[in-house]
């Protein structure tokens, strides 16, 4: 595969410029450590952003970091931690899954809209994402949103281009909002619980003032023997361990619970951030559903009565990650269904195929069908950024 | 200065008779509304000092008579104004002559409320308080609290993503939507997201919202909502100087504290706002910073703690902390009636500006000066955590010259915000205030981007077409 990977906006801007008048479709890549999440992109050169980095402006006194797309997360995450602060959406990692080395990036994450288990409450990378430039398919440097909190002015393209994978613009420079990193982690763990009453714990503990940071649950011999239901705390020391023993006493009904040690509950949250319990084996297609929390068992249900499926849940129930055999849809049939079973006629969720092979994620609709109306919007949307279709072809939806 | 509406289409206005007979087959009587004196009620909203007579206003009962209206106009050629409660600042809701105004009025039934999932399901009508009414009971309450949350409906939160109090922790309205029915231009409808988070495909639900009733209608919501906090106590910090006040803000922001909100008066917002809500402020203080916090009361009286001696280094002259629910209440009425009370003792134009947290002392001199210089008095009510200004330009309306030197303090005011890193607009929206003020903000290049996604979803700019975007240089996709 030909390679560009430009040094500065203006050399991107070359790069796309040149691509367009070649009709040579580009595929966009940060550190190449998500290169197999979404379709297979039809195009024959990488255009990396790898070139394009460095912090461009960080206030920590106004909580704002920007910086070039191609800049690891790594730096960002370092540069942070010495004003004890963090990206609040906790990103995931992906190279345990995908068997990837390269170094994620900030666009990386702007562009997939990357987020983790705080994800339920400090909002999504598409939340704390406040401003963008990129270069579109024409070729022209365009900025949207700023380096404010609050920022209503024009259309809100900020959150269209988080989670478009490369498909409208190629980022050169993202802008976040950052928050005091917490000072303590503390984490409830409770054992032996089915999946329908766990779930019904973890939206319990959610739906009291306790401040739930995160919320999983690991099912039998995925982290330990037994069932595991974990409940994060995150603030100053004191407050942690008050609002922990509050919902240990509150969860009676479910189970005695126990606080796990810092580190030992600090690496089951990673592993369960970067889908460690489900990386192997490697060849398992590995799928992520969003869906409404209390009906995730009942979909996680309908799919064992049909399919063999490895799981979890995250999001207090409200995120499945499910690993089933390469073969075949992968189950994409299989898990659709159930979700329109379990939904009873209403919509509760969306599928993404997560790790497949290329060609079965070329052959089954790796995100979720758009509704017809819907789709026509996405098509008229990106040939408003990319009228060529060279930026990432084929990404997200068959021409998009 | 004075803003320009477009030209009305002489060919709308001829068929007047025959667009309102065509909608008068599809709703039922009430919920047309064509005589003159009837229409004049929509003629304006929150920016009284432009108004427009609409062709004719439609307030559908239902989402099926919302998708039918809208087909009928689409096939019509008819521009369509949507408005919920009409309480923009920025002039959202100002109809045109030959626009037909579809509210959401009566469509404001709560559709399902499901605890277990912190997620309520809406008609968009509904009004922004009776959403968290609804769920008080239960302890929940829904977060985005802008000012005239009483009035205004979650079709215009949506509509302006605004925001509130309390955002500076819970983020504004498109934080906290997880879905939304819409009616596009052409009468379809369509869901985007649900009671799930993350809508699937390209986010259009952050599009959607804050798109200023260009993109489509909304019919219905489903909104996340959270758990009431155990405690929640309001501190009044009094300082001698707004730069003081200003300086403590950066500083508590600086340290880490991120209480759930920081709102900043000076002393005529103090004055005018104690004089209404009697919310007991102190006035022998140059400016006033409530400081919220919200916890267990132990997590509380920690964070307070902190603030406490923060402020002190400012030269804070008075601390007053509530001490019962009545005290908190009075707090808060009297900063959410500001604009209102601000409105007993002069006209005004509110601007919403919004600046890095660390320029605040420089920006309140500037500010101060821009008003003075054109002999204008301004009172800033604002909050102060996330930078979104408030500055209130205080003038007479029915006197020309005064408004056209408030229009340009207001001005002015804006372009300071945008020179210092921040934006025109953080909650209110553009609409046609800021319209024109666009350019200073954003290149032809970006605006030219924004206008092809606009244009997506309505290529014949039909919906709310005066505003957001300059009138001049518009572009199809």
């Amino acid at each position: 595969m030909n390679s560009v990977s430009p040094r500065t906006e203006a050399e991107t801007v070359e790069a796309v410029t040149a691509a367009r008048a070649a009709r040579r479709p580009l595929r966009i890549e940060g550190g190449g450590s998500r290169a197999d999440l979404g379709r297979p992109v039809e195009a024959e050169t990488r255009l990396s952003t790898r070139g394009l980095t460095g912090i461009t402006l960080y206030e920590p006194r106004e909580l704002v970091i920007s910086a070039r797309a191609g800049t690891p997360l790594a730096e960002i995450e370092a540069a942070l931690k010495e004003n004890n602060q963090a990206l609040p959406f906790e990103p995931m990692d992906h190279r345990a899954l995908y068997g990837t080395q390269g170094e994620p990036t900030l666009g990386g994450i702007a562009a997939c809209n990357i987020s983790g288990p705080r994800r339920i409450s400090a909002g999504a990378a598409r939340d704390l994402l406040i401003g963008l430039r990129f270069v579109n398919g024409r070729g022209e440097i365009v900025k949207t949103g700023g380096r404010v909190m609050k920022n209503v002015t024009g259309l809100d393209l900020v959150k269209l281009l988080c989670g478009s994978h490369g498909t409208l613009a190629v980022i050169t420079e993202a802008t976040f909002k950052v928050l005091p990193h917490p000072a303590f982690a503390g984490t409830l763990a409770l054992y032996g619980l089915a999946d329908g009453k766990a779930v019904a714990a973890l939206c319990a503990a959610l739906g009291t003032p306790l401040s739930v940071s995160a919320a999983a649950h690991l099912p039998a011999g995925l982290a330990t023997p037994e069932p595991l239901t974990l409940f994060r705390f995150e603030g100053p020391q004191a407050s942690v361990d008050e609002r922990l023993s509050v919902l240990r006493r509150t969860l009676v009904p479910f189970e005695q619970g126990e606080a796990l040690a810092p580190d030992y509950a600090g690496a089951l949250w990673r592993a369960i951030r970067n889908v460690v319990p489900l990386v192997s084996p490697p060849e398992a297609a590995v799928w992520r559903i969003s869906v409404q929390p209390t009906r995730a068992p009942k979909l996680v249900d309908l799919l064992l009565k049909q399919i063999a499926v490895r799981y979890y849940y995250d999001w207090g129930g409200g995120l499945v990650w499910l690993a089933v055999a390469a073969t075949g849809d992968a189950g994409a049939a299989a898990i659709r269904a159930a979700l329109a079973q379990a939904g009873n006629g209403q919509t509760i969720g969306h599928a993404t195929l997560v790790r497949a092979p290329d060609d079965l994620r070329r052959n089954v609709d790796v995100f979720e069908p758009l509704a017809a109306p819907l789709l026509k919007l996405t098509k008229d949307i990106k040939a408003s950024f990319d009228p060529d279709g060279i930026l990432n072809p084929g990404r997200m939806y068959p021409g998009i | 200065m004075s803003i320009q509406f477009p030209k009305p289409d002489p060919s709308i206005l001829a068929r007047r008779e025959a667009i309102v007979a065509g909608l008068a087959a599809l709703v039922a009587p009430d919920s047309l509304i064509t005589a003159e004196d009837e229409r004049r009620a929509f003629e304006t909203d929150a920016l009284t000092a432009y108004r427009r007579i609409p062709l004719a206003v439609v307030l559908p009962r239902s989402t099926e008579e919302l998708s039918a209206v809208m087909a009928f106009l689409h096939k019509e050629g008819v521009n369509v104004v949507a408005r919920g409660a009409g309480t923009s600042l920025a002039g959202g809701a100002i109809p045109q002559e030959d626009a037909v105004v579809v509210g959401v009025a009566k469509m404001a039934r709560v559709l399902d409320i499901d605890y277990a999932n912190r997620t309520i399901r809406v008609q968009s009508g509904v009004t922004n308080l009776s959403i968290s009414d609804a769920v008080a009971a239960e302890r929940f309450f829904y977060a985005p609290d802008p000012s005239s949350q009483l009035a205004c409906t979650i079709a215009g939160n949506i509509g302006m993503n605004s925001g509130g109090a309390h955002c500076l922790k819970y983020g504004v309205t498109t934080n906290n939507v997880l879905g939304v029915k819409l009616v596009l231009v052409d009468g379809t409808l369509v869901e985007i997201g649900g009671p799930y988070l993350d809508s699937p495909g390209l986010d259009l639900l952050g599009l959607v919202v804050g798109s200023e009733g260009q993109l489509g209608v909304v019919a219905e919501a489903t909104l996340r909502i959270l758990p009431m906090p155990e405690d929640a106590r309001p501190v009044l910090f009094g300082f001698p100087t707004s730069e003081a006040a200003g300086g403590c803000v950066a500083a508590i922001i600086a340290a880490g504290i991120v209480p759930v909100a920081i709102e900043f008066m000076d002393k005529l917002a103090i004055e005018i706002c104690e004089d209404f809500a009697h919310a007991g402020y102190p006035l022998d203080v140059g400016a006033l910073l409530i400081i919220e916090s919200e916890g267990s009361p132990a997590e509380i009286d920690a964070e307070l703690a902190k603030i406490i001696a923060i402020a002190k280094d400012y030269g804070v002259t008075a601390i007053k902390e509530s001490k019962s629910a009545m005290e908190t209440a009075a707090i808060w009425k009297g900063r959410k009636s500001a604009f209102g009370a601000t409105g007993r003792v002069a006209d005004y134009i509110c601007m919403d500006g919004v600046i890095p947290t660390g320029k605040l002392p420089q920006v309140l001199h500037r500010l101060n000066e821009i008003v003075a210089e054109l002999g204008l008095r301004v009172a800033n009510v604002f909050h102060a955590g996330d930078g979104n200004l408030h500055p209130l330009v205080l003038y007479n309306i029915n006197d020309p010259i005064e408004q056209a030197k408030a229009e340009k303090a207001g001005e002015e005011i804006l372009k300071l915000c945008v020179e210092v890193g921040g934006c025109l607009t953080g909650e209110h929206g553009v609409g046609i205030e800021k319209r024109d003020l666009m350019p200073f903000q954003f290149s032809p290049v970006d605006l030219a981007q924004q206008m092809r996604v606009r244009a997506a979803f309505d290529p014949a700019w039909r919906l709310n077409p005066a505003k957001v975007f300059p009138l001049e240089g518009r572009v199809a996709a």
